[in-house]
């Protein structure tokens, strides 16, 4: 598996080459979201907001009134917790052409409970005349960008960076609203997004290797959620859905699958692994996911939930598929 | 005609619309049965200033009689709040109105100035009308989305960034009202507007000492607002928010490298001084009794 380094740094340079509607701004936090690049190579595009991200976004808003399309990078937590009544005044309801790039999603940070994303995609989720993305590899940080800029409206981009897998093939980028489709089967539907297709990837190996038939289907769009193909995969499964998200089971993918799936009439029980409704804390990436049921073995105990079945798959096999190798520096990566 | 007889003349102009601005509000509060009456008492003489001296603006594109709501925005649906203060041109200003409950008073400049219709007001506060109490970018005069306040000095922090990078001359003119000055995004927008040099952006202040639960200086203090303006980077004027002439020439103060912030102090009763019997609970007037109907309705044929 190859790993990424950078992938937004670099990209974002290239891609806004021949953009010059496209600026940037910064919350203060210019290397952590990955615009130092950006910031070299076109200062005269590059605005500092400071620590101020209620005046950050509504300036966005005024500028994207004024034709240009302002790309704001900060933490996530710091736009839609810290600025909620901006980005809908100043942003949503207008629905003006404003980028929000929203850093550390879910349990993506030892930062703990004030930098863990945890329920942006819920709350985002119910402003009218948003677009909300999360990126889950390297090609989708690539291709990603082109979707957004492609939506006359507002979007929210649930950013992975530094070091990322490269899960998908480089020439099949992201579209709007059409998930990606890993896997066909008949038994379960395993519905994932972010990190958490990467992990999920990791079980499905060993269990199809048990029998077990599966439809694995990665989302990049939560808003619309309304892509034909992955209804279809819900469908088609007989024994129940699972979905996997780095965000509490409240208003995120479990509640955009359980919302397609009783509006399909797809009675069939649904398993939603994520955040159960709680806070987290400062700890490393693995470490949470295994607290928190995020991890490949959750997976595989789900499955046996649902299937009621034992596969004595346990961590060491799991450990044998560990797809990409991580630097040491994660845990210790600077926010 | 002599420069004297010339400013004569709009000082003139100014006056009788602000005077038609206290007198369409008062109206409104009685045939309504409420308004936000002392917010147009207290900014009527900006406004005026504004509509007929300060703002360098086109003539209005939008119709005299607004057309019904048509709707949040959307792609391909074009709002007329802003079109009402003339086409968008690099050399035209900006009227963005932060202080969404002075709604009526916009409205009323606008009709004294011609460019709304009188029967306009008749649907002020109207079921489907898009001349709503506290109106948004569909109402006329309303460029922006700003009942909740402190949000408009940060957006026109952003127009006054783009109009800069695409290098135009229009100035961004803002309308406040103090009790923003409690809200801390003001205290951020003006950091960012001194920062970045962002001297194309002027602020009308309504300093009228007045919010929902009384007297700002008993529910939560703001002053020294020229030190406070001073101290976060802005250039600023104090006047006597009823003074023409000073209001106006508080527009030409030099101000280069900064954003120019007018303190206007005003009285929420001006021009009706009945009023001054009900402050300091002055946010939304209703009057209560026919009896007292009747004393504001013949306090308005006097006007």
């Amino acid at each position: 598996m190859e790993v990424l380094t950078q992938v937004h740094e670099k990209n974002l340079v290239a891609w806004a080459k021949d953009r010059p509607e496209v600026v940037v701004f910064s919350g203060d936090l210019t290397g952590s979201t990955e615009i130092g690049l950006f910031k070299k190579h076109y200062p005269d595009r590059f605005f500092s907001l400071g620590m101020a991200e209620q005046n950050m976004m509504s300036f966005a808003g005024g500028m994207a009134r004024d034709g240009y399309t302002p790309f704001v990078h900060t933490f996530a937590v710091f736009m839609y917790r810290r600025a909620l009544d901006q980005i809908e005044m100043s942003i949503a309801y207008p629905n003006l052409r404003v980028r929000m790039f929203g850093f550390l999603p879910g349990i993506l940070t030892p930062g703990g409970v004030s930098h863990q994303a945890i329920n942006d995609v819920g709350v985002l989720r119910t402003l009218p005349n948003m677009t909300i993305l999360e990126t889950g590899d390297a090609t989708d940080v690539e291709s990603v960008l082109d979707v957004a800029q492609a939506v006359d409206g507002p979007v929210y981009v649930r950013m992975v960076r530094k070091d990322i897998p490269r899960l998908f093939p480089a020439a099949e980028p992201m579209q709007l609203g059409r998930s990606r489709i890993l896997s066909r089967g008949t038994d379960i539907a395993l519905v994932s997004a972010g990190i958490c297709t990467e992990e999920a990837l990791r079980a499905t190996a060993l269990l199809g290797a048990k029998g077990v038939s599966i439809s694995h289907i990665h989302v990049t769009t939560h808003k619309p959620f309304d892509d034909p193909a992955l209804a279809q995969q819900l469908a088609c499964v007989k024994r129940g859905v699972i979905t996997m998200e780095n965000h509490t089971t409240v208003g995120g993918l479990g509640t955009e699958v359980a919302e397609m799936m009783a509006e399909h009439g797809i009675g069939i029980p649904l398993t939603r692994l994520g955040l159960r409704d709680t806070y987290a804390h400062g700890a490393s990436r693995e470490y949470l996911m295994k607290e928190y049921g995020l991890d490949a073995i959750s997976l595989v105990h789900a499955t046996e939930r649902v299937l009621d079945q034992r596969f004595n798959i346990n961590e060491e096999d799991l450990a044998g598929v560990r797809l990409s190798q991580f630097s040491g520096e994660m845990q210790l990566e600077a926010l | 005609m002599s420069s004297s007889t010339q400013t004569e003349a709009w000082v003139d102009r100014a006056t009788r619309v602000a005077r038609g601005i206290r007198r369409r509000a008062l109206q409104l509060t009685i045939e309504k049965n409420g308004c936000y009456l002392s917010q147009a008492l207290s900014s009527a003489d900006i406004l005026a200033v504004l509509y007929t001296k300060v703002l360098n603006i086109g003539p209005s594109r939008a119709p005299l009689k607004p057309p019904p709501f048509a709707g949040v925005p959307r792609p391909g649906l074009h709002h007329l709040g802003a079109d009402y203060n003339g086409p968008r041109a690099p050399q035209y200003d900006r009227l963005l109105l932060s202080a969404a409950h002075y709604a009526v008073a916009v409205y009323a400049a606008l009709v004294e100035t011609g460019r709304l219709a009188p029967e306009a007001l008749a649907d002020f506060n109207a079921d489907g009308s898009s001349v709503e109490m506290i109106g948004a970018e569909h109402s006329p005069g309303m460029e922006l989305t700003t009942g909740s306040f402190g949000q408009a000095l940060s957006q026109a922090g952003g127009v006054a960034l783009a109009r800069r990078l695409k290098q135009e001359s229009g100035k961004v003119w803002v309308f406040m009202s103090d009790g923003e000055c409690e809200e801390g995004q003001t205290w951020e927008a003006v950091q960012a507007l001194a920062h970045h040099k962002l001297d194309n952006v002027g602020v009308y202040i309504d300093v009228n000492g007045q919010q929902v639960d009384g007297l700002t200086s008993e529910v939560m203090n703001i002053e020294p607002l020229a030190d406070r303006f001073t101290a976060f980077g802005a250039t600023v004027v104090t006047v006597d928010g009823h003074d023409i002439e000073a209001l106006e020439r508080a527009a030409r103060t030099r101000h280069a490298g900064t954003p120019l912030v007018i303190l206007c102090y005003t009285n929420t009763a001006c021009g009706v001084e009945l009023l001054e019997e009900r402050k300091p609970n002055l946010h939304y007037v209703r009057f209560k009794s026919e009896a007292e109907i009747n004393r504001y309705r013949d306090y308005l044929r006097e006007m």
